[in-house]
């Protein structure tokens, strides 16, 4: 999947995250991530960003995350949304989301 | 016999909500992707639900969506969500006629054989909203095997009606409506929301009224509602006796084989010793009322 | 006449050395002034206090946190004596809060090198944790506190003690004036042991000032200020009243437990704490008393509304107050004739010759972490910086007949239930029950109030099993990195040291 504009998902209330995509020039991945739970959980939200990216197949773009605690159900939903929206993309591959 | 007082509505963009809920002890949990999403975030809190559902948390508690309505853009990709990550019940909006559950369910069939899902494992909840499905509701409530249970709502139901909410009756017809249809289907009936989530003593007032008309429960949109209903809810200390001596007698009447059950000299038949079982489930569930 | 005595005095060497008599004001002078006798103490200004109380650099000052985050003295204060060049000193206040940021600037100048607090909270505290401070800051409870003052090893050479309002010879009470804090537990004991005492009053009242919580033989010095606190600010961070379901859900386990806890008779004793869900449980804790008959003899502790609620009721025959966390409980002290004051001292001090503790049946705690031993952590979060206070927690968790904690299992994502808690302040053989939003423990040390508890058919579980409920839910923490450098070292109730808290990684 490819980000072809810049797209918002979620909030910064306690237990969310605001997810932002933009697209990149070069054929890329830069993932910054920000955590109120860092020292604990930071390696845990790498590795689910990561492999939820990895699924939708993105391989490029700028994704920046913004956390306040959220579980690793909330994060895999809000990367998707923005992704889903960054790509403009309407049809939905369910097998892609689980 | 699946208890069904409480149905906790939860907001599905609310990721917080969605991340605790599951401590509260409501016979049932409804994510709402309808009235309670924006239309900006309808594509979010689907996702978030669709997770939030898969979580392990949430394996122990009757899950139910509430998925925008067929004919929006977003009913069906709900409905996807929904039935893909194993909802237990999906409930529809605005049910004005049968027809609306049967094409609820063909489309709940379809995405179970899709994904794999046991074919008749999703069961199906409708929400009655106006003077066209307070009619039909007889209709509605046995238009499919797959429904649990038809739902009130009063809001758009008095916008309907040209009236507004009060007192309760303006609700009077459509309530009495809706419990005999889900009596005769053989299904649960649920009351409105009550909104005022402050007001203790009218919450607790509304309850007595659709407790005694016979409904098995109330959506409900605070979870401190909760414990307020199972305790109305909750027989009483001489409802719980009563309902002990009937089952025992139930009990001898069948180790002795005896066609006939009799307590204190009375007859008792088949009604009587369901209700007790009721009696007994609540009880069970959340003790005497205090 | 003295001439004749004075030689009487000098030839008899059984009364070598004994000073013979001159006139009745040779030693009280003042008693010669009419204006004299009646203001000898009030000092114009708190610089010439300080300057007529004899403080040097080095010593030890102190302050009573009564007024919580509406503390106007304590930051003031520390300015006024950075401004007259005081350096190297030892602050002694009975606890610190956020408001207490500005102290930062004094430690980095060296105006105050040495801490001993119940606890610290926001950006000082913070800075602290992050190797601020030279000399690691000691975390006490409040009845350890007094023990370490009597013990010698806090000696408190001037206090500072805010009041809203005394008379013109210092009888001083937290229930007359304008700002007023209710108990004043925390200074009791400084006016107490302290070598000078200086009063920061907001206002003068007519003599006698009774009931005196500081008496006028204590008081060396009066000052009048501007404001010594906002007591509307005392119910702000820790102690408040919710309506979060799940803090009330919460609640109304705790209140539970207390029902089936096998304590919960005629005459029966309770503390809660000032969390939100241990306030809260007071509210649930009425109908159960009504429905069984019962009335508690007393509630002792940082005494709430809720709690003066059920003594108004009739439901608790007498308040042990010393700290009052809101209005109300400020309001009842000076109302109710069974409210009252007590020090830390008669609090919980392990040394004292009584403490109410001893004498409490339930006690309802907080807790920011709790391991799979039931040691507790108040003190630092779960980053690794410390952001609370030690309190009466491991005082009363120690005397008590029952320790109930209540937590959430999870906030946010942050787990309550951990492996080992970062830092032990309470030892878990003082902790009975653990309360959480998804069912409750009981330290196996207690089997008979587990065999109570599970009789009542409330959700016992063990602590591993919450445990695992909470990894299941939000993943498992990975441990946090500290440096070698130590910051802060906790003194359990007795002067012992029960842990050491390091600086955070950066």
């Amino acid at each position: 999947m490819k980000i072809v504009k810049e797209a918002l998902a979620g909030t910064l209330e306690s237990s969310d995250l605001l997810v932002k995509v933009a697209p990149v020039t070069e054929e890329r991945l830069e993932i910054v991530i920000e955590s109120e739970v860092m020292r604990q959980f930071g390696a845990q939200i790498r590795k689910v960003v990561e492999e939820t990216l990895a699924k939708l197949g993105v391989s490029a773009g700028q994704i920046v995350v913004e956390d306040k605690g959220a579980l690793d159900c909330a994060i895999r939903a809000r990367i998707q949304a923005a992704v889903l929206r960054g790509a403009d993309q309407q049809q939905i591959e369910w097998s892609k989301l689980s | 016999m699946k208890l069904r007082r409480s149905m906790l509505f939860l907001p599905g963009a609310n990721a917080a909500m969605l991340s605790t809920a599951f401590v509260y002890k409501a016979d049932s949990i409804m994510f709402d992707l309808e009235d309670a999403v924006s239309l900006r975030e309808k594509d979010a809190a689907r996702l978030l639900v669709y997770h939030a559902l898969q979580n392990p948390a949430y394996a122990d508690i009757e899950t139910v969506v509430r998925i925008n309505p067929l004919n929006t853009p977003f009913g069906l990709l709900d409905l996807e969500a929904a039935v893909r990550a194993g909802v237990d019940i999906v409930r529809l909006p605005k049910t004005d006629t049968p027809d609306d559950v049967r094409e609820l369910e063909t489309q709940v069939e379809r995405i179970e054989r899709e994904c794999g899902r046991e074919v008749g494992s999703t069961k199906l909840m409708a929400a009655i909203e106006s003077a066209s499905g307070v009619i039909n509701a007889l209709a509605i409530a046995t238009a499919s095997k797959r429904m649990v249970g038809i739902a009130l709502a009063g809001f758009d139901y008095v916008m309907d009606m040209q009236t507004e909410r009060g007192d309760g009756t303006e609700l009077f017809y459509a309530r009495c409506a809706v419990l005999h249809a889900a009596r005769m289907a053989g299904i649960d009936a649920f009351d409105v929301v009550y909104s005022d989530v402050n007001n203790e003593e009218g919450f607790l007032k509304e309850v007595d009224l659709i407790r005694r008309l016979g409904f098995n429960g109330k959506s409900l949109i605070n979870p401190r509602q909760i414990e307020l209903l199972h305790n109305a809810y909750a027989p009483t200390e001489e409802d719980v006796d009563y309902a002990q001596r009937v089952i025992a007698a139930a009990e001898k009447a069948e180790r002795e084989g005896l066609g006939v059950i009799a307590l204190n000299g009375k007859m008792i038949d088949a009604p009587i010793v369901n209700h007790a079982r009721r009696v007994l489930q609540k009880a069970e569930a959340s003790g005497v009322r205090q | 006449m003295n001439a004749i005595l004075n030689q009487t005095l000098l030839a008899e060497p059984a009364l070598k050395g004994l000073e013979v008599f001159q006139n009745f004001a040779q030693h009280t002078p003042y008693l010669k002034d009419a204006q004299q006798k009646l203001t000898r103490k009030i000092v114009p200004s708190l610089e010439e206090a300080v300057r007529r109380a004899g403080l040097k650099d080095g010593m030890t000052i102190s302050f009573h946190h009564a007024f919580r985050e509406g503390d106007k003295t304590i930051n003031n204060v520390v300015q006024l004596l950075a401004d007259m060049g005081f350096r190297n000193l030892t602050l002694a206040s009975s606890s610190l809060l956020s408001c207490n940021a500005p102290l930062i600037e004094h430690i980095r100048n060296g105006v105050v090198t040495r801490i001993y607090t119940s606890g610290m909270r926001g950006k000082l505290a913070e800075a602290i944790s992050n190797g601020l401070m030279e000399n690691p800051v000691h975390i006490h409870s409040h009845g350890g506190r007094v023990h370490l003052i009597q013990s010698g090893e806090l000696k408190i050479d001037v206090a500072f003690l805010g009041v809203s309002a005394c008379d013109e010879f210092g009888n001083a009470n937290g229930v007359s004036g304008k700002s007023r804090c209710g108990s004043l537990g925390y200074a009791k004991v400084d006016a107490q042991f302290a070598d000078k005492v200086i009063l920061l009053t907001e206002e003068f009242v007519s003599f006698p000032n009774t009931p005196a919580s500081i008496s006028q033989d204590q008081v060396d010095y009066i000052v009048k200020v501007e404001q010594v606190g906002d007591p509307s600010k005392i119910s702000v961070g820790a102690a408040r009243v919710t309506s979060n379901p799940r803090e009330l859900m919460i609640a109304r386990y705790a209140a539970d437990v207390i029902e089936h806890s096998g304590y919960f008779k005629n005459g029966f004793s309770l503390q809660t704490g000032s969390g939100a869900s241990s306030t809260a449980a007071t509210r649930f804790l009425e109908h159960r008393m009504r429905k069984a008959d019962i009335k508690a003899a007393f509630a002792l502790g940082g005494i709430t509304g809720g709690i003066v609620d059920l003594h108004r009721k009739g439901l608790i025959e007498k308040l042990i107050d010393t700290q009052s966390f809101d209005a109300d409980a400020a309001d009842s002290l000076r109302e109710s004739p069974n409210h009252i004051e007590v020090s830390t001292n008669e609090y919980a001090n392990p040394s004292s010759k009584g403490t109410y503790c001893d004498r409490v049946d339930v006690v309802i705690l907080s807790a920011l972490e709790i391991d799979l031993d039931f040691n507790v952590n108040v003190i630092t979060g779960s980053d690794g910086v410390m952001r609370g206070a030690s309190g009466g927690h491991s005082d009363v968790a120690a005397a008590a007949n029952l320790s109930i904690v209540v937590a959430p299992l999870i906030r946010s994502r942050i787990p309550t239930v951990v492996k080992h808690v970062t830092t032990v302040v309470t030892p878990g053989e003082c902790v009975g029950v653990l309360v959480t939003d998804h069912g409750i423990a009981v330290n196996p040390n207690r089997p008979d109030v587990a065999e109570r508890l599970k009789a009542a058919g409330l959700p016992v579980m063990t602590i591993q099993e919450l445990y695992a409920r909470s990894v299941s839910i939000s993943g498992e923490p990975a441990p946090i990195e500290f440096l070698d450098r130590i910051v802060g070292v906790i003194r359990y109730r007795d002067g012992s040291v029960i842990d050491v808290v390091r600086q955070v990684k950066p």
